[in-house]
């Protein structure tokens, strides 16, 4: 078992946590881990304002050397990639509530820069008919 | 294009926004600076947006009313008719009259290109894309074999994606009209040339599979 430090990325944020690694498994820091991704722990499960996810059944997921990302990520329904000899974890979006929202027909804001690095969103534009077009020069 | 239309239709309460799935602000500037756009003109060097409203190539363009809703998902769409040997035929003139339609009318006209809603994503897509964002943060730390790996792996998972699969060839020093491009767009053939259209008929809104 090693002690190192493991950088989480995550929704554009990145997050240097502390990594206990054993064999194959990557266990990070628990606080710092729900905290990044907007939970807490309690003695019903995982919890987000109202709603808990409870893990009873996942004894293996919060241990004392940490939080199992990979199983941490089936039970938030996100998907995760991560790079061990690089010591890198992506974490994407929540896959149904990217699909809730697709089929809620809303246009997903976003905020990017522009070649002079000024940034824009989408949001400012309502109220007008928005001509979104995506390219590229490949 | 894009320019001339906004001058066009600004007026009237239109406003196109481009959006450059590059891999960085230098990649997109020679075209920025040709079209000199006074409306939004963004770099996407993470593919927020591509990933945001599930693009799968280049170009693709939505409509996006004064709500905030989305009243015709993505489409392959083109300016001019540039490109028009090597797009399936699609010409340009009849887009760009549907949109001073829209803009002065409110009607959204579609066709057998245009899918009937956003399909939801797949977990494998999510996950692509997951990778496809650690990739990115490793390229940029230098980290090339290691970008590599999971700009692979990005494909493997979500292999009708030229967003993920030609996207990443320059990032990584291939050429984007090289070999690799002609073994992606032959693999792509064979597993039938899927398209927004075909994704929106096969997944309904819901995420279920239709028969």
């Amino acid at each position: 078992m090693s002690e190192s430090s493991f950088t989480m990325i995550e929704n554009g944020q990145v997050h240097e946590i502390g990594a206990t690694i054993d064999a194959s498994l990557t266990r990070l820091e628990t606080a710092p881990v729900l905290e990044a991704l907007g939970w807490t722990q309690k003695p019903e499960g995982l919890c987000q304002g109202d709603v808990c996810i409870p893990i009873a059944q996942k004894p293996d997921l919060i241990t004392e050397q940490g939080i199992d990302l990979v199983a941490l990520g089936e039970v938030l329904g996100r998907p995760v990639a991560l790079d061990a000899p690089e010591s890198v974890v992506s974490i994407g979006a929540e896959t149904a509530a990217h699909g809730a929202e697709l089929a809620g027909g809303f246009a997903p804001d976003f905020v990017l820069p522009d070649l002079t690095g000024k940034e824009h969103s989408l949001s400012s534009f309502k109220g007008k008919k928005v001509l979104l077009i995506a390219y590229a020069s490949w | 294009m894009w320019q001339a239309l906004y001058e066009e239709l600004g007026d009237e309460g239109f406003v196109p926004i481009t959006v450059a799935l590059d891999d960085s602000a230098e990649s997109a500037r020679p075209y920025v600076e040709k079209a000199a756009p006074t409306h939004p003109s963004l770099i996407d060097s993470e593919h927020v947006v591509a990933h945001r409203y599930g693009m799968i190539n280049v170009p693709t363009m939505v409509w996006i009313d004064e709500e905030g809703k989305i009243v015709r998902p993505n489409s392959p769409e083109y300016g001019t008719d540039m490109f028009i040997q090597f797009n399936g035929g699609r010409e340009s003139g009849p887009f760009l009259d549907a949109v001073r339609a829209w803009v002065k009318t409110g009607e959204v006209r579609t066709d057998e290109m245009v899918p009937s809603h956003m399909p939801p994503p797949t977990a494998y897509e999510e996950l692509a894309r997951a990778e496809w964002s650690l990739a990115w943060f490793l390229h940029q730390r230098g980290a090339r074999d290691a970008a590599a790996r999971h700009f692979d792996r990005a494909g493997e998972l979500s292999p009708d994606d030229w967003t993920i699969r030609r996207g990443s060839m320059p990032i990584r020093g291939q050429n984007p009209m090289g070999p690799e491009f002609f073994e992606l767009a032959k693999d792509w053939e064979s597993r039938g040339k899927l398209g927004y259209a075909e994704m929106a008929a096969r997944r309904s809104s819901d995420g279920c599979p239709r028969r």
